[in-house]
Parts: structure tokens; C-alpha cells; sequence
């Protein structure tokens, strides 16, 4: 490591500790709803230090308690991550001219909505060891988080834990709900997506999909809907160029 | 049941399917996307999925549905206004502790 990337390295793991903060209190509910799904506090420790995503583990140990199969596990974490490779597509216009594949598999490890939304608001070309730090700082904390969870999710007053459930939940509003106050289609698009989501538990053919499998088909009918309907501007996601 | 050795493919093909999510694009993808169908697409994905997921899950996700709904909307509210992740989280959390305190439940 030279020493630009051992000062942007620094840079991330002190960028990273609100964010490390943060997810430990909301990885304590993941960790509440991993126990429900099966899981020991090892296997939670495990799963989140290397998956490190929200929605994507939360649909992940879902799957997992109603005995999906490993396809099925593929092509829910795929739809669930898809922001991720809209965040690599994002980052792959800001790599530094001629950067090897190594450096991208690298920079890729660190892709979190809260390190990618650190990494990209910095000026300039991407320096993958700074995400990096951040997630070396925030990532174990997470993982922890999850592990505490489950380990003491029981011991924690049914009242505490179902108000803890509810933080992924306000966590992904809080993903969602300010890009609705810039753009209008969003809006709509979370709107329609709510209301299309209510529906679907009294509409007898949608009532009878698993939760995972409803979510996948409500996600590519919708989306491609406003694709259609309110296409995005044509320019570079960045408007850097 | 599932096995222990079961668990730990699970967990496996879990992280390196997340994975494969964040690096496909940054590996293949060396210029601007230029099909606009894709790139709208690609922009929806994330709310839509998040929105569907959210909701009714956090009505159903609470001992009585007064809290949840109570937490929605809060959260709701207080994405809007602050924005701030763990200050939005941490509303919903309490707001549904209140109710459910103030409901005996």
C-alpha cells in the first residue's frame, strides 16, 4: 500500500464510523430476524461480514426459513442487489482511466448504499481503498450487530424487539423516500409500488406467491412500466461529462 | 430442518451472488450505457423493490397493525423531511414502542 492509498484508506475508516454506528443498531433487527429464520449468532456473524446488504440478507435468511432452493436464493439476491450494479455502473464511470480488473473486483467489495453514497460524492476519480476503509471499519460492525441480535433478541422484552423490527423497514424509507422529493417519477414509482404491494395480498393468483416471488414479479412489471412510461433523462448518470 | 454444512452453502451462495451484483457492471461496463429502456429500468429497480418489500411487511412486522401503520407513516415523514438513515430508523422504532405502550400491548 503507497502512501496515497494508505492516507485515503485512513480517510475511509474515520468516514466510517457513523456509518458503523448506524449499522449496528440496524443490524441488531436483522440479527432478530436471522434467529427467527434458523440462524446461530456464527452463521449470522458469517453471512453478514460477507454479504453485507440489508434488503439482500433479509430476503436472504426469509428464503432460507421457508426452504427455497438455491435458485431460487440466486435470482431473489440478484433482483434485491440490482441497486448494487446500478452503484458499480455508477463507479465504473468514475474508475481512473485504464484501471485493471483486479482494481475493480476490488473496489466492487465495498459497495454498500452508505459507502457508495460517501464514495461517489467525493470529487475526482475513485480510489477504491477509501470505500474500502470505510467498510473495513463499518463491516465488522455489522456483522457484530447481527450476532448480538440473535443472541439476545430473546432475552429483549417482546415490546423492544418488535420495535426494533420495524428499523429496516424506516432504513429502506429513508433509501427511498428523499429521492421521491427531487423527482417526481420516483415518486409515483414508490407510490404505485405500495399501493401495487397491498393489492397483491387480496388478488387470489398474486395471494398465493411467496412473499419472495411476489416481490420479483411486482419489481420487473413495475419497473419496466415506468421505464416505459417515464424514461430518464438521456445524459450520463453523473452529468460529469 | 437444515444442516450445518447446508446453511453454510446458503450463506456462500448468498454473498457471492450479492457480490456478482456489485462487480458485474463495474467489470463489463467500461463506457456509458447508452439504451435508454436499460438505463430507466436499472434507475426504478431499486425504489420499486424496496417500496414493494416495505410495504405491507412493516404493518405485519409489529404486534398490533396500529403500530405499524404508525410507523409507516412516520417514517415516511421523517425520510422526507431529514433524510437521514438512523434518525429514520430509529423514529420508527419508537414510534412503535409509544403505540404499543400506549395500547397495552
Amino acid at each position: 500500500m503507497n502512501s496515497t492509498n494508505r492516507s485515503e484508506f485512513i480517510k475511509g475508516l474515520r468516514d466510517g464510523v457513523p456509518i458503523g454506528i448506524g449499522y449496528l443498531a440496524v443490524s441488531f433487527s436483522l440479527g432478530i430476524t436471522a434467529r427467527e429464520c434458523g440462524f446461530t449468532a456464527l452463521q449470522g456473524f458469517i453471512a453478514s461480514i460477507t454479504t453485507i446488504a440489508s434488503a439482500g440478507e433479509y430476503i436472504g435468511f426469509t428464503l432460507f426459513a421457508a426452504n427455497a432452493t438455491l435458485l431460487q436464493l440466486i435470482i431473489m439476491t440478484l433482483i434485491t442487489n440490482a441497486r448494487y450494479t446500478l452503484m458499480g455502473f455508477a463507479l465504473s464511470q468514475r474508475m481512473p482511466e485504464g484501471a485493471s480488473l483486479k482494481t475493480r473486483l476490488f473496489t466492487g467489495v465495498s459497495i454498500t448504499d452508505e459507502i457508495f453514497g460517501i464514495t461517489i460524492a467525493r470529487p475526482g476519480p475513485v480510489n477504491p481503498y477509501y470505500p474500502f476503509g470505510a467498510a473495513a471499519m463499518s463491516a465488522p460492525l455489522w456483522a457484530i450487530g447481527t450476532a448480538l441480535g440473535i443472541t439476545m433478541g430473546n432475552i429483549l422484552s417482546a415490546r423492544i424487539v418488535s420495535a426494533l423490527g420495524v428499523a429496516l423497514f424506516g432504513m429502506f424509507l429513508a433509501v427511498i423516500i428523499p429521492v421521491c422529493r427531487k423527482d417526481r417519477a420516483a415518486a409515483l414509482a414508490v407510490i404505485a409500488s405500495f399501493a401495487a404491494s397491498g393489492c397483491a395480498r387480496f388478488i387470489p393468483f398474486l395471494k398465493s406467491l411467496s412473499a419472495g416471488n411476489r416481490t420479483i414479479l411486482l419489481t420487473l412489471v413495475i419497473s419496466a412500466l415506468f421505464a416505459v412510461l417515464f424514461p430518464v433523462p438521456d445524459k450520463d448518470p453523473e452529468g460529469d461529462n | 430442518m437444515h444442516s450445518g454444512l447446508y446453511t453454510y452453502i446458503f450463506i456462500a451462495v448468498m454473498a457471492l451472488s450479492t457480490y456478482f451484483c456489485r462487480v458485474i457492471a463495474l467489470t463489463l461496463i467500461r463506457r456509458p450505457i447508452k439504451n435508454r429502456f436499460v438505463q430507466s429500468f436499472l434507475y426504478y429497480v431499486p425504489y420499486v423493490t424496496l417500496a414493494v418489500m416495505t410495504f405491507p411487511a412493516i404493518v405485519e412486522a409489529t404486534r398490533t397493525p396500529a403500530a405499524g401503520i404508525a410507523a409507516f407513516v412516520i417514517g415516511i415523514l421523517c425520510a422526507w423531511f431529514c433524510g437521514n438513515l438512523f434518525i429514520t430508523a430509529g423514529s420508527c422504532c419508537l414510534t412503535v414502542f409509544l403505540v404499543e405502550l400506549i395500547l397495552h400491548i
